[in-house]
């Protein structure tokens, strides 16, 4: 399957041939499971793992709770009450499934900021990175109706606010978000098809999780070094990588279940930590909390949405430009998705020939501020819409754009990269060496 | 490089997180609740104390629609006797649409909801408010403490100043920890309001304390439960996570040692 030399299945029992001349599924498992995997991943690729899992998770939990939900507007309530008291195990179901899907994302941003740092958005591993955003717009839209379905405060106010957005693309708006809702509002109509989306999408994500798993295992995983694997032939290949099971499958089934002690510390002793106590309350359309505020995950996106309020002058510009079509609230929209797709474009946005930020100095820093930018988005996200906080949130919010869009493409050009090792084995003979800091020539043996 | 990034996102994860509740509200006063802490659990009799309060007094207005009134025989809860919860059940009239009339509640019927309209139903009024806010302690408070929607029913109960006014008609009575500071619920406990068979104490405050107690019972009647799974689920993950650190330590000794050695 993988472009790296490696031994394949070969059936030899007469069943084994048997079936594989009829449904080759063992080689496919084989090599999916024995893929050559770079021996110098370092702990950030392990969240592929926590993903997996979370998906899981969150499937077996989410089919328990349908099974004793109720999805229309004067039972979906008292049926989350009915789940929290009368059904066996129902309210550690219930929070497992609502702490899950913060697992989920904490991974999920684990996971994007590690391609990020270390490359592996760049050739030839650009349909892995599209395939990946694509099944995070996709965890964004069944978290988002998720939310919607226990039918408190929040999920109410948050549905009208996060669907109102539809409302504001010029022309088709209205129409578009009566077409979203069913209806003129969000009533039951709304929630019965949030509810059935719900169920579907995370199928449609576990498609896409096949095919992103396709993709990376074609091209081979990217490595801490972003130096390709030598592939000349089976033995170069063995000395720079090493199957995935045993060794990276218990690696990560490690740092799984250190992961899983905080997150069951979570479940078991604050499980509302992270939601908002408004949700406790049934959804009242008449009756506006004090402050609408979306999930902890969506925050950055949604300060990023507010940011661009009418008086900031590139929103009069766009105003102007286009004749008085693009407001400040479509305008704002507009920077939301767009946030997600300058992220989707890195691979073409990225000039540098090197791949790793390791080897990148001045990439680093940007790199380093980029985070810090997403954090600072999250906490302002979470502020009213006041200032100091308007000034800051369009201070981030513009940021996140100049580094996707500036200096990505700048830096390749004017940086100049540090030495990067030839070998992954040279990589990972250092990484043992700790001393000698790698300069002695890797005179390891064959892996044989 | 991605090591000291990493320590700093957790730090920054921590605080954007625990930031995001933050609101106008300042924390109210702590109490230090039998439940409050991975280990706290409910004190049987306090829960039984604050039941006496909610029927004498809260029921007159409040509801509690969606607690069942047979879980008041729940070992974890106030675990009143089989034959008490009939009896209590008694006390209830509600309505049955079999027979399209009421009827005397038998315990599997839920308590009645609230009896007026501007006075909310308290099954989840301990979840529903959070008497601490913002990054106060970070998680740590919370892991401590809970988030303070009992602290906060407590500051409530005890939080009026005297002061009356009429506004359009309605008497508001102010208090110092409703969001506003004008509430229309009249002072309902001023201590020694009811007397208890076990002898505690009934002023403003001990009364105030059992009652929410009590609400936060009906609001996550499981919390014991749940907190004995975390605990459980906590030390096998422990023991799972030392097996694979020594079983992933000696598959990649081998493979390490080759190196080492040069």
């Amino acid at each position: 399957m993988a472009g790296i030399p490696h031994d394949h299945y070969e059936p030899k029992a007469a069943w084994e041939k048997g079936l594989a001349k009829r449904l080759p599924i063992v080689g496919l498992m084989y090599d999916t499971l024995m893929i050559p995997t770079p021996k110098n991943l370092n702990w950030m690729w392990i969240w592929g793992i926590v993903l997996t899992f979370c998906l899981a998770l969150q499937i077996i939990t989410g089919i328990v709770l349908a099974m004793h939900y109720t999805p229309h507007v004067n039972e979906a309530f008292a049926s989350i009450e009915h789940i929290m008291r009368n059904v066996n195990g129902g309210a550690m179901l219930r929070y497992l499934h609502m702490n899950g899907a913060s697992l989920f994302f904490v991974a999920v941003y684990a996971h994007i900021f590690r391609g990020l740092y270390y490359g592996s958005y760049k050739a030839p591993r650009e349909i892995t990175w599209i395939i990946g955003m694509l099944i995070y717009l996709l965890m964004m839209g069944t978290a988002f109706m998720g939310y919607v379905l226990p039918w408190g405060q929040m999920s109410f106010w948050g549905a009208t606010v996060i669907t109102g957005l539809f409302g504001a693309i010029p022309f088709v708006g209205d129409a578009l978000q009566t077409w979203l809702l069913g209806g003129p509002a969000v009533d039951n109509a709304t929630l019965n098809r949030f509810f059935s989306l719900h169920y579907l999408l995370p199928f449609v994500i576990a498609g896409l999780v096949v095919v992103h798993i396709w993709a990376f295992h074609t091209t081979g995983n990217n490595n801490p070094t972003g130096v390709e694997v030598r592939r000349t032939s089976k033995e170069e290949a063995e000395k720079d990588t090493l199957p995935f099971w045993p060794y990276f499958v218990i690696k990560d089934l490690f740092a799984l279940a250190i992961i899983l002690v905080v997150f069951f510390a979570i479940v078991g002793f604050m499980p509302n930590y992270l939601g908002h106590p408004d949700n406790y309350i049934e959804a009242n359309p008449l009756a506006t909390p004090a402050h609408i505020v979306p999930e902890w995950y969506f925050l950055p996106f949604y300060a990023i949405l507010r940011a661009f309020t009418p008086d900031v002058w590139i929103v009069q510009f766009a105003t102007f430009i286009s004749g008085g079509i693009i407001q400040a609230d479509f305008f704002g929209v507009l920077a939301m998705f767009g946030a997600i797709a300058v992220m989707a474009l890195a691979p073409w946005l990225d000039t540098s020939s090197v791949r790793s930020g390791r080897y990148r100095p001045m990439f680093k820093w940007w790199f380093a501020l980029l985070v810090v930018d997403f954090f600072v988005l999250m906490w302002v996200g979470a502020r009213p819409a006041e200032e100091p906080y308007n000034t800051i949130a369009l201070i981030a919010s513009t940021y996140w754009f100049v580094y996707f869009l500036v200096i990505l493409p700048l830096l390749g050009v004017i940086e100049k990269p540090n030495a990067q090792p030839e070998t992954i084995e040279e990589d990972f003979a250092a990484s043992m060496g700790k001393g000698d800091s790698g300069t002695a020539a890797p005179s390891a043996q064959p892996a044989e | 490089m991605f090591k000291k990034l990493a320590v700093s996102m957790v730090a920054a994860f921590a605080l954007a997180t625990g930031a995001f509740a933050a609101g106008e509200a300042k924390n109210v006063p702590n109490v230090d609740f039998s439940f409050d802490g991975p280990f706290g659990s409910f004190d049987q009799n306090q829960l039984q104390r604050g039941l006496q309060i909610y029927t004498e007094i809260c029921a007159a207005c409040h509801g509690l629609q969606y607690v069942p009134i047979r879980t008041l025989s729940d070992e974890s809860g106030p675990g009143l006797p089989a034959d008490q919860v009939r009896a209590y059940a008694e006390f209830y009239e509600v309505f049955d649409p079999a027979i399209d009339d009421f009827r005397t509640a038998i315990p599997n019927d839920h308590f009645p909801s609230s009896n007026l309209e501007n006075a909310p139903d308290l099954s989840l009024m301990a979840k529903a408010r959070a008497g601490f806010h913002g990054p106060y302690g970070l998680g740590i408070n919370q892991l401590m403490n809970g988030m303070g929607g009992a602290e906060y029913i407590t500051a409530l109960l005890t939080g009026y100043t005297g002061e009356e006014k009429e506004e359009a008609g309605a008497v508001l009575y102010e208090n110092k920890w409703f969001p506003g500071g004008w509430i229309a619920m009249a002072p309902p406990l001023y201590g020694d309001d009811t007397e208890f068979a076990d002898g505690a104490a009934t002023d403003l405050q001990s009364l105030s304390e059992d009652v929410s107690a009590f609400l936060m019972w009906t609001a996550e009647p499981k919390m014991m439960a749940r907190k004995q799974a975390g605990f459980v689920g906590v030390i096998f993950l422990t023991i799972l996570s030392v097996l694979l650190y020594l079983t992933n330590k000696r598959l990649w000794a081998p493979v390490k040692a080759r190196y080492k050695s040069k």
